[in-house]
């Protein structure tokens, strides 16, 4: 009994292994193939099914028509996406300390009202957005640059801190708070030197959630950027069309996804701490 | 006060940006409804609720609304019992757990819309592995984004991917803040694994639960570049959701009044369906008062 459920087990954890290495893998495998591979039908192993190549991977780094310049994409994603998570960052956790330890009112408008207006931003798709948000740029001058993207992504990121931030300080408890006031710090005092020191791991969390969704989103830079800026997202999903080389198409995209593999490490130290419990709930 | 004066320093900085961002959007968005702007007649004139009419006899939209539900809550169930089972096996001692537990957690990181791309050549019908790993499993070849039904499934396919990891790290983080006194209670009491899960784990992990599943819910109901990507909506409009119509709508066909009146009646029907869905998962998941 105990051995066939223990066979089981690690039979359902290797499968969803499989599930979950699959794409990355066929996409390791096309990066290497020349047009031969692609279209003799579906091969996998280099050397036995096909010849490898790497023209796939330098394709990426020619500015000219036989490639693509991964170069400045990757500038500019790391630029807005990390810009726009410290500003969303920031500006959430202090709305969330708010949130958390005082009572705000104003006419029928509650705490709870002001949360829920800031995650409720995350219902709205992006696309009511897109059009407004376009004619905004223009109005400013800011269409087709970086500092655009950046301030629509904190309307597309704060909310995440907000969310994370608030449950996050709901869980320290007020007494630390009371403390600090009690030996004459201010409020702001309070935050900066109590606080704050003691939400790491939220602040963490909510960081790398910033960074994941400002790192993945397409439909924004899609519509609000051109020639000058254009983000990887965008740079790959270029590349899906029929007459694009499978190959340049998978090494760009193992590329573009490639640095965000590393948030999964820094989470996973989180939750086996025991840290993360507090952070998402 | 200076705590009165400083209360408002913390929130009033993040709320002014973001209603400064979000407001002029929202505003224009209701306004812009009520107009005829298009691309031949670009312009705020006022055409009462004709755009409203003429969305209430739109088939393709309803269909899409269908088609969102459906698709919605497909992924979204699958994500949860699937998210939870992986968490529940990685929860307790296993090898290499931390190894998988990272592994498990790496879709979520990676961009939708790239991996549908890479997805797209995995279901091509010829040329990608799906079909020799269907002939494996002994299913007959499918032409799988090229037919409506099979197009469906592998976009639900490829939500799970993606998204089963969210889950995953949601619930399993709920699941190791649990509290040990009520599994020995449970274990002094006798009970099997099976009446553990449902006695006291699921009970315990029903906020965090409603929580993930609300997040997925709104994120999945916006659901359009994996369909952009993979199938352009087709084939025809199979694949079509409302995010994916209300684009192609207005920044296809640029009739930019009549996709805002898409864009509200679609948010107003969010916010009423995820607040019923809210209220009915409190009601079927949250424990029920011990007095009573």
């Amino acid at each position: 009994m105990i051995i066939l459920y223990r066979t089981l087990k690690y039979a359902a954890i290797l499968l969803w292994s499989a599930f979950v290495l699959a794409p990355f893998m066929w996409a390791l495998t096309t990066s290497f193939k020349t047009s031969n591979g692609v279209t003799s039908g579906p091969t996998y192993l280099p050397w036995l099914q096909y010849e490898p190549s790497i023209e796939g991977w330098r394709s990426l780094f020619r500015s000219d028509g036989s490639g693509i310049d991964i170069v400045g994409p990757y500038a500019s994603s790391l630029v807005v996406t990390l810009c726009s998570s410290a500003i969303s960052l920031v500006l959430g956790t202090l709305a969330a300390y708010g949130l958390s330890r005082f009572t705000y009112r104003a006419g029928f408008i509650r705490n709870a009202d002001i949360t829920f207006f800031f995650i409720s931003q995350r219902i709205m798709p992006p696309v009511v957005l897109a059009i407004p948000f376009f004619l905004m740029l223009q109005f400013f001058g800011l269409l087709d640059s970086e500092l655009g993207l950046i301030v629509v992504y904190i309307a597309l990121l704060m909310p995440i801190a907000v969310w994370v931030m608030v449950d996050f300080f709901n869980n320290i408890p007020r007494e630390l708070d009371e403390t600090a006031m009690l030996d004459g710090c201010s409020p702001l005092e309070t935050f900066w030197r109590v606080i704050l020191p003691n939400s790491k791991p939220g602040l963490v969390v909510a960081g790398l959630f910033c960074i994941i969704f400002g790192w993945s989103d397409f439909f924004f830079a899609f519509t609000l950027t051109f020639t000058n800026t254009q983000l990887l997202p965008v740079a790959v999903v270029a590349l899906n069309s029929s007459v694009t080389p499978w190959w340049s198409l998978s090494a760009a995209a193992l590329i573009s996804v490639a640095p965000l593999i590393v948030v999964a490490f820094v989470l996973e130290r989180f939750l086996s701490r025991g840290n993360l419990a507090g952070a998402i709930k | 006060m200076t705590t009165h004066r400083a209360k408002w320093l913390f929130l009033l900085p993040g709320l002014t940006v973001l209603v400064a961002i979000i407001l002029f959007p929202l505003l224009f968005t209701i306004r812009v409804s009520f107009s005829g702007w298009d691309v031949s007649q670009p312009g705020l004139d006022w055409i009462g609720g004709a755009n409203y009419a003429r969305l209430w006899e739109d088939l393709r939209f309803w269909q899409a609304m269908a088609r969102l539900a459906l698709l919605t809550l497909a992924s979204v169930t699958l994500e949860f019992v699937l998210g939870l089972a992986l968490a529940l096996l990685l929860w307790r001692e296993v090898r290499a757990q931390r190894f998988f537990r990272v592994l498990f957690l790496v879709p979520m990181m990676t961009t939708p819309v790239i991996m549908s791309v890479i997805w797209r050549t995995f279901f091509h019908e010829s040329l990608g592995p799906a079909n020799d790993l269907a002939q494996l499993l002994g299913f007959a070849p499918q032409a799988w984004l090229t037919n409506g039904a099979t197009a469906i499934v592998s976009i639900v396919i490829v939500e799970v991917w993606q998204w089963t990891s969210f889950m995953f790290l949601l619930l399993l983080a709920g699941l190791l803040s649990l509290p040990r006194e009520p599994f020995l209670a449970a274990a002094i009491d006798g009970a099997g694994p099976i009446r553990t899960f449902l006695r006291v784990t699921f009970p315990m992990l029903a906020p965090i639960s409603i929580g993930a599943l609300m997040i997925r819910l709104i994120e999945a109901s916006k659901l359009m570049e994996t369909v952009y990507a993979m199938t352009s909506g087709g084939p025809g409009t199979a694949t079509e959701t409302p995010s994916y119509y209300i684009f192609i709508r207005g920044l296809r066909e640029f009739q930019i009044g009549y996709a805002a009146s898409h864009s509200l009646v679609y948010l107003i029907i969010m916010i009423v369906a995820l607040t019923l869905i809210a209220k009915f998962l409190a009601r079927a998941m949250l424990p029920k008062d011990k007095t009573a």
